[in-house]
């Protein structure tokens, strides 16, 4: 139930993030999400690979610090208030929420959330009794 | 106005006469109640008694920063705490502060040679000198407040910061004269420009400015921003503070060392071999009169130059050029002493933090920034901003704690900080002094 994403510590400057980006092709590795959180001084790159070990390791040998964490993905239907019904979920249940980011599937009716939790077990028994369907990791790197 | 006559004009072939009478008594007061002086000097067999004439203190040995620090806090004293009225500190290599002492004679002699310091610069009795070095452990406001005092002088005690009510100060007690440090003064000056201040109906007449190293174009600058004249000052707080030296005036070329209580040399970093008169090299003071807190042959660290020839405004102690590098790598920001190894010793106190840094140093309109860059290792490193923002503000905290000035923490990529084979470059200072 839990899908491991890379965090990449981006220093601000131009060209850190063609930078990584081309690393990954060359090693025929594909990103199937991303997000960048920004402030004034540097970046956090998060990153969901199809293969997260040599995505590390190849990022590594380029001498970026790489870092993983554990965020749930949840599918929802595509349409207006999927977001909407999660969240409030969420917060009924108290829960916070770290950052969250999405994306739509390219061959389906469904968008995928993905979210950082402080604590992730709890977060997916609370999404599971409201009935909402969370993705494996599998699911993810195959989307 | 020479404050001082009888001393300031003194004929030189008087002067060393005093010197040496002066030098042999702080000898005896040092070697036989100073036991850590006593041993260095039975180390190489020196006894009071061998200080026959001022060439002979060449043959005394020098007192490093170091040396004050190992002694830290009083173990220099030669008198009882029961005389000694007032400590100050400055701020030292490894986060323990040089303390220094004064008798109620030493506080008389800092005036005396403040006072001097002040006519020197053109202060006189009746101007109204507002003060804007900071009180307190540093030597610059007290030092300069007791001077002006002395001097007769209308002294507005100011301290440093909140720019615009000094501006107000400025303007409704008519202040004639600033005192302050360079950077400082342009911090004024431009704080002025923004709230509207029309300068030239300003009283301000002298800038004594000093605590900081600074150019000939900022003097321009300063005088032509402020409408007053800019005058150098210089001092270091092991030695009394602020009046160890100052710029006349009337030739505005070098600083007047007060000879009759601090006795200059000029030496070889390297050697040690004192250098021929002329020469560039470090400087190194010697305090003549001071009871409390003595040094002989304190190594500054300063690089400069004496001048010998006579002076157009009488008097007939030396002068000594602007300040124009330092031997180690002592960093002056807006008025604060910061060593890099300070900056260290707060980053290796951070589990994770990787033993690579840099600081770099700007001048953003007139004021001294710092920044320092430290790499994001993989144990820093989080996934969540807060964390990693977290990081940062506790390392300027904790630097903030320990020099007492803000710097900008910025976080870069491991390896992107320049590694060095010998001597790392921990200071990259973009300052045009």
């Amino acid at each position: 139930m839990k899908v491991d994403q890379i965090a990449v510590f981006l220093e601000n400057k131009s060209g850190r993030l063609a930078a990584i980006t081309k690393a990954l092709s060359d090693n025929n590795i594909n990103i199937r999400a991303l997000s960048v959180a920004d402030t004034a001084d540097f970046g956090i790159l998060r990153l969901i690979v199809d293969d997260t070990d040599k995505a590390t390791r190849v990022l590594k040998e380029e001498g970026f610090t790489v870092g993983k964490a554990v965020v749930i993905a949840v599918e929802v239907a595509d349409r207006p208030g999927g977001l909407a019904k999660v969240l409030a979920v969420l917060h009924e249940a108290g829960l916070n929420v770290e950052y969250m980011y999405a994306f739509v599937e390219k061959s389906s009716e469904n968008a995928v959330l993905i979210f950082r939790f402080d604590d992730p077990d709890m977060a997916i028994t609370i999404l599971q009794n409201a009935g909402i369907r969370i993705l494996t990791g599998e699911e993810v790197r195959s989307i | 106005m020479i404050w001082n006559e009888e001393f300031e004009s003194m004929p030189r072939e008087q002067l060393e006469i005093l010197q040496l009478r002066r030098l042999k008594d702080l000898v005896e007061r040092v070697y036989y109640r100073v036991k850590p002086y006593r041993e260095k000097m039975d180390e190489i067999g020196m006894k009071p008694e061998h200080i026959k004439s001022l060439a002979d203190l060449q043959k005394l040995p020098f007192t490093t920063k170091d040396f004050l620090r190992d002694n830290y806090p009083f173990g220099l004293f030669t008198l009882p705490l029961d005389q000694v009225v007032r400590v100050h500190a400055s701020s030292g290599t490894t986060g323990k502060p040089t303390v220094v002492g004064y008798t109620r004679r030493d506080i008389e002699t800092w005036a005396e040679v403040m006072a001097r310091a002040l006519a020197c610069g053109g202060v006189h009795r009746g101007d109204v000198v507002h003060n804007a070095y900071g009180y307190g452990l540093f030597t610059g406001g007290l030092g300069a407040h007791y001077g002006a005092e002395k001097l007769g002088a209308t002294v507005i005690p100011i301290s440093g910061g909140q720019t615009k009510r000094q501006i107000m100060i400025m303007q409704d007690f008519g202040s004639n004269v600033l005192l302050s440090t360079p950077s400082y003064a342009l911090n004024i000056a431009e704080t002025m420009e923004d709230m509207g201040v029309d300068t030239s109906k300003l009283s301000l007449r002298v800038g004594i400015f000093g605590a900081e190293p600074w150019s000939e174009n900022m003097r321009e600058e300063v005088e032509k921003k402020l409408g007053l004249q800019a005058i150098d000052i210089y001092g270091l707080s092991e030695i009394i503070g602020p009046g160890v030296s100052m710029e006349c005036i009337e030739a505005q070329h070098g600083m007047h060392i007060f000879e009759d209580h601090f006795m200059p040399e000029i030496i070889d970093p390297d050697t040690g071999q004192v250098l021929p008169m002329g020469e560039a090299g470090e400087l190194v003071f010697t305090t003549l009169t001071k009871q409390a807190f003595p040094l002989i042959r304190y190594r500054t660290k300063d690089i400069t130059r004496l001048i010998t020839e006579p002076c157009v405004c009488g008097r007939t102690f030396v002068r000594m050029e602007k300040i124009t590098g330092r031997t180690d790598d002592m960093l002056i920001i807006r008025g604060v002493n910061v060593f890099p190894t300070q900056v260290e010793h707060v980053l290796m106190g951070i589990e994770g933090v990787e033993p690579h840094y840099q600081i770099i140093v700007n001048r953003e309109g007139s004021m001294d920034t710092m920044e320092v860059q430290v790499e994001v290792s993989e144990q820093l490193f989080s996934d969540e901003v807060k964390n990693l923002e977290k990081l940062s503000k506790r390392i300027q905290t904790e630097i903030k704690d320990l020099i007492g000035s803000t710097c900008k923490i910025t976080l870069v990529e491991p390896k992107t900080i320049q590694r060095s084979e010998g001597k790392a470059k921990r200071v990259i200072d973009n300052r045009k002094i």
